[in-house]
């Protein structure tokens, strides 16, 4: 190899680091995304390799039946939950960047949830709610406050109960990222608006609010897009049941319990496609602040 | 002044207080009821366990939930994952970072796209895939796809690679290297900070994970921690002091990277937002 002129060795490193990694992204990347497409318009079962092309029919069948586009009402409560997840990760995140005794103590605490195994979460959530000896109801007991006490997993309840878990795991990494914004705000801004007396509200509007804005707008595209990806949650703690199916955990459903994939993979690109779209959006926004 | 600082002050730490609590009385619960006994568990609400050192609730989910299966399994998918998460992401950054050629912008678009589909959408496809590949209920299906499926690793190295100078790699050509080792004893090693940030946050995302493991391998030697625990629950559901003491282990291994390594972890969520 070291006689190899340097014309060679560039040659052999492009093919040989380049060809497996390449490979690679076309398959599990690549050519999924692009056989979903096909199968979105077949009335493939996912069994065999029997199918026929039926066209439009499973978009159809998405936009007219209301069990499985309405589900998307259950993302909202996700959606909803995300955007008061980024409100307090907000409040914190000023709170700890402020003059505060401790403060690198509690945001180490404030992100333990997030380090914590997922489906061992929600099973510790499952036991927390449990009506009658879940540890939330005998704490509301024990306080007085029995009024509210709820069977917070059952049906016109769970999705704020699992709402509330998605809240609880990421608002420590939606704080974090809040600081690292926050802290590359020059400190001799905040001198300035000082000097020039501003009020705590001014400050925050006119230099805080700016500096974050770009992060600001990220999160609340990947509240977004998260919101619309949700699965774990309700699907570990429900299946699905009592109406906390989410648009991914029916497309699961539609395409490994039903057998239907065709009008599953129809689903996907749907979902695909809305993503996409919150996506660019993003990118756009981000691009004419650059401009 | 002074009187309205103080207020804020106390208002700062009484919110803090309350998040605290709220992050940690969950915890608590699972905490206290992994050292009781189940009779012990539906009669004593919130109070301390009477024995500290009862860990008969450990062995059990241990031994009926296969636990140690569970951590052997994802152990090994988590060091062929990132072994070959690291070697792929340092290849590509390098190939792409130091060389022009005709196929470089469709390669890094290639990237930069596959970046942006969601990995669950595409899952019902990936199923196909994985069939065909005889890699279905094989414990090499989820390697194969955190090292296909996921370009986390090459979009970080990217960043870092063309960070490092490249008057290295020009001097050490005037002086014979050739291009491999270049690669092996300049590029690979000055890549250490983004490898550590990603080694971490790949085995936080891998042992988290849920969906691959459970559409994969839904075989039962073939458990990892996830799918492990969410078996046990269904049939044990009435024994929560045990799956109680389940929770508490499977916290710890990300607990204790966390409490060593919470420096990368931060500076990983943070690059991972802002690039």
């Amino acid at each position: 190899m070291f006689n190899l002129s340097y014309k060679t060795q560039r040659i052999l490193i492009l093919f040989g680091f380049l060809t497996i990694p390449v490979l690679l992204s076309l398959t599990f990347s690549y050519y999924p995304a692009l056989s979903l497409l096909y199968y979105s318009f077949t009335d493939w079962s996912g069994l065999g390799w029997e199918m026929n092309w039926v066209g439009f029919d499973n978009y159809k069948e998405i936009f007219s039946r209301p069990e499985i586009f309405g589900v998307f009402k259950n993302n909202a409560y996700y959606f909803v939950g995300g955007l008061l997840q980024t409100a307090v990760a907000l409040y914190f995140a000023i709170v700890l960047t402020s003059r505060l005794k401790g403060r690198n103590i509690f945001r180490s605490l404030l992100f333990v949830p997030y380090v914590l195994h997922s489906v061992a979460i929600v099973i510790m959530f499952r036991n927390v709610y449990h009506v009658e000896y879940g540890s939330l109801n005998i704490f509301l007991q024990a306080i007085g406050l029995d009024s509210w006490q709820h069977a917070w997993l059952s049906k016109g309840f769970a999705n704020y109960s699992l709402a509330f878990i998605s809240i609880w795991k990421y608002f420590g990494l939606t704080m974090v990222i809040f600081i690292g914004a926050l802290q590359s705000i020059p400190a001799d801004n905040y001198e300035a608006a000082k000097i020039d007396g501003a009020s705590g509200w001014q400050t925050f509007r006119f230099i805080t609010l700016p500096g974050i804005r770009s992060v600001l707008e990220l999160m609340l595209i990947l509240t977004l897009t998260g919101a619309l990806e949700a699965f774990d949650i309700p699907y570990v703690m429900k299946l699905g049941a009592d109406d906390t199916h989410t648009f991914v955990s029916k497309t699961i459903d539609m395409a490994f319990k039903f057998q239907q994939a065709g009008l599953a993979s129809a689903m996907a690109i749907v979902l695909l496609l809305i993503v996409i779209a919150f996506i660019i959006l993003q990118r756009k926004l981000l691009f004419r602040e650059e401009k | 002044m002074e009187r309205q600082n103080k207020a804020w002050t106390i208002f700062r730490y009484v919110t803090i207080a309350i998040g605290l609590f709220i992050v940690f009385f969950p915890i608590y619960s699972v905490l206290i009821s992994a050292f009781k006994t189940k009779v012990e568990y539906y009669n004593s609400g919130l109070a301390l366990p009477h024995d500290w050192f009862n860990f008969d609730n450990f062995r059990k989910v241990f031994k009926v939930g296969r636990l140690g299966l569970g951590f052997k399994n994802i152990f090994i998918i988590l060091v062929v994952s990132l072994a070959g998460n690291v070697l792929i992401g340092t290849m590509v950054a390098y190939a792409l970072g130091r060389f022009d050629f005709k196929m470089k912008k469709p390669i890094m678009g290639m990237y930069l796209v596959a970046q942006v589909i969601p990995m669950i959408t595409t899952q019902v496809a990936t199923f196909q895939v994985i069939k065909f590949l005889g890699a279905y209920n094989e414990i090499y299906a989820p390697m194969l796809l955190y090292l296909g499926a996921d370009v986390l690793q090459i979009v970080i190295y990217l960043q870092f690679v063309n960070n490092i100078p490249k008057d290295l790699d020009e001097s050490a050509m005037v002086e014979g290297a050739s291009l491999f080792k270049i690669y092996r004893s300049i590029i690979f090693p000055l890549l250490a900070p983004a490898t550590a940030t990603l080694i971490i946050m790949k085995t936080i995302s891998i042992y988290n994970d849920f969906y691959t493991p459970y559409l994969y391998m839904p075989a039962r030697k073939l458990q990892v921690v996830s799918t492990a625990i969410y078996s046990f629950v269904g049939p044990n559901a009435a024994e929560i002091n045990v799956i109680s003491a389940g929770i508490l282990i499977i916290f710890i291994p990300t607990l204790v990277i966390y409490l060593f390594l919470q420096r990368f972890i931060f500076a990983g969520v943070t690059n991972g937002a802002v690039k």
